[in-house]
């Protein structure tokens, strides 16, 4: 469960579009440095160049292995906004194509929520540097979340 | 390529990887059958600060790093292979305090592409918390910087 004051939290940064103290409470999110915004009425995702976010060192490159735990997370804050699941949304599988080199430069990543289920969401993620029409990598996930209301037992029949 | 030689030769690489040192990742063992890396637990990558669950993202970094390192095992010689994708389920999480394996080997290697498969554990390698599978693609050694990269790994030197 979402504890209450989590939950407050979530509400009120959601409010202003801060979410600051929110991605404060998660420590991978300090360790890579993510920033969110509000972008009308979606979420914006960034990801600052940072030395310590450096893969391949020839290039220099972002290593891949950031920019999927940068587009997992975006995912999931997206979640915890937009779905009204009562828990926190736990992964269930994670999938990523690397279309281009994430080069030492801010990243940025948007959240679509192909599917809402009762238990299940879909949701894919495009992260995109200088410009947004060349991705640098595409990414879906499933998370597990958890209705508002339980489940009704399998056992009984749907009402009419 | 002996198996000790792999071994520094995978040492040399991983140190060269920046944000691997930040996670403070080390090569527990590689040998021409694959690789194994070891990730302390640190709470500065718990995603979950309910649970101390680590974070899909650290999870990922360590499969994607194993996998990329697990092509060092089957290749004669250093080439630069970046991922094309790779897709990881979630068996269960990790457990707050305890050091994360991962291992990876490679199951088809083409001229072009480079076809993975690993795990990540804990004390039981029987009871993942990820299944992981990874394309690499082969960039060959005419690779801006490759050639170089290659020999100081090889060599030992910077």
């Amino acid at each position: 469960m979402i504890p209450e004051d989590v939950r407050q939290q979530l509400n009120a940064a959601h409010a202003v579009g801060d979410y600051g103290p929110l991605l404060a409470l998660i420590p991978y999110a300090g360790l890579i440095g993510i920033e969110c915004q509000r972008d009308g009425d979606d979420l914006l995702f960034r990801l600052p160049a940072s030395q310590g976010n450096i893969g391949n060192p020839l290039l220099p490159a972002i290593h891949g292995g950031v920019i999927a735990g940068f587009m997992e997370l975006s995912a999931a804050l997206y979640l915890l906004i937009y779905s009204e699941s009562a828990s926190i949304p736990k992964i269930i599988d994670f999938s990523i194509d690397y279309l281009r080199a994430g080069h030492f430069r801010d990243t940025y990543a948007q959240c679509q929520l192909w599917r809402q289920g009762r238990r299940v969401t879909n949701v894919a993620i495009t992260a995109w540097q200088a410009d947004r029409q060349s991705p640098i990598a595409t990414a879906r996930a499933h998370f597990k979340i958890e209705p508002e209301k339980p489940l009704k037992s399998s056992g009984q029949p749907p009402s009419a | 390529m002996n198996d000790s030689s792999l071994q520094a030769m995978a040492e040399r690489f991983l140190s060269a990887l920046q944000h691997c040192q930040l996670l403070q990742m080390r090569v527990a063992h590689a040998d021409s059958d694959g690789m194994t890396l070891v990730m302390p637990w640190s709470p500065a990558i718990v995603g979950n600060p309910q649970t101390g669950a680590v974070h899909g993202g650290a999870l990922t970094t360590l499969m994607d790093t194993t996998c990329g390192m697990a092509t060092l095992c089957v290749l004669p010689r250093f080439e630069v292979c970046p991922t094309l994708d790779l897709r990881i389920d979630y068996m269960h999480a990790a457990v707050p305090g305890k050091p994360i394996y991962g291992h990876a080997q490679c199951y088809r290697v083409t001229r072009d592409v480079i076809f993975t498969r690993g795990t990540a554990y804990q004390d039981d390698p029987g009871q993942p918390i990820c299944h992981v599978v990874g394309t690499f693609m082969r960039l060959g050694q005419e690779i801006k910087g490759g050639i170089r990269f290659g020999n100081s790994l090889k060599e030992g030197g910077a």
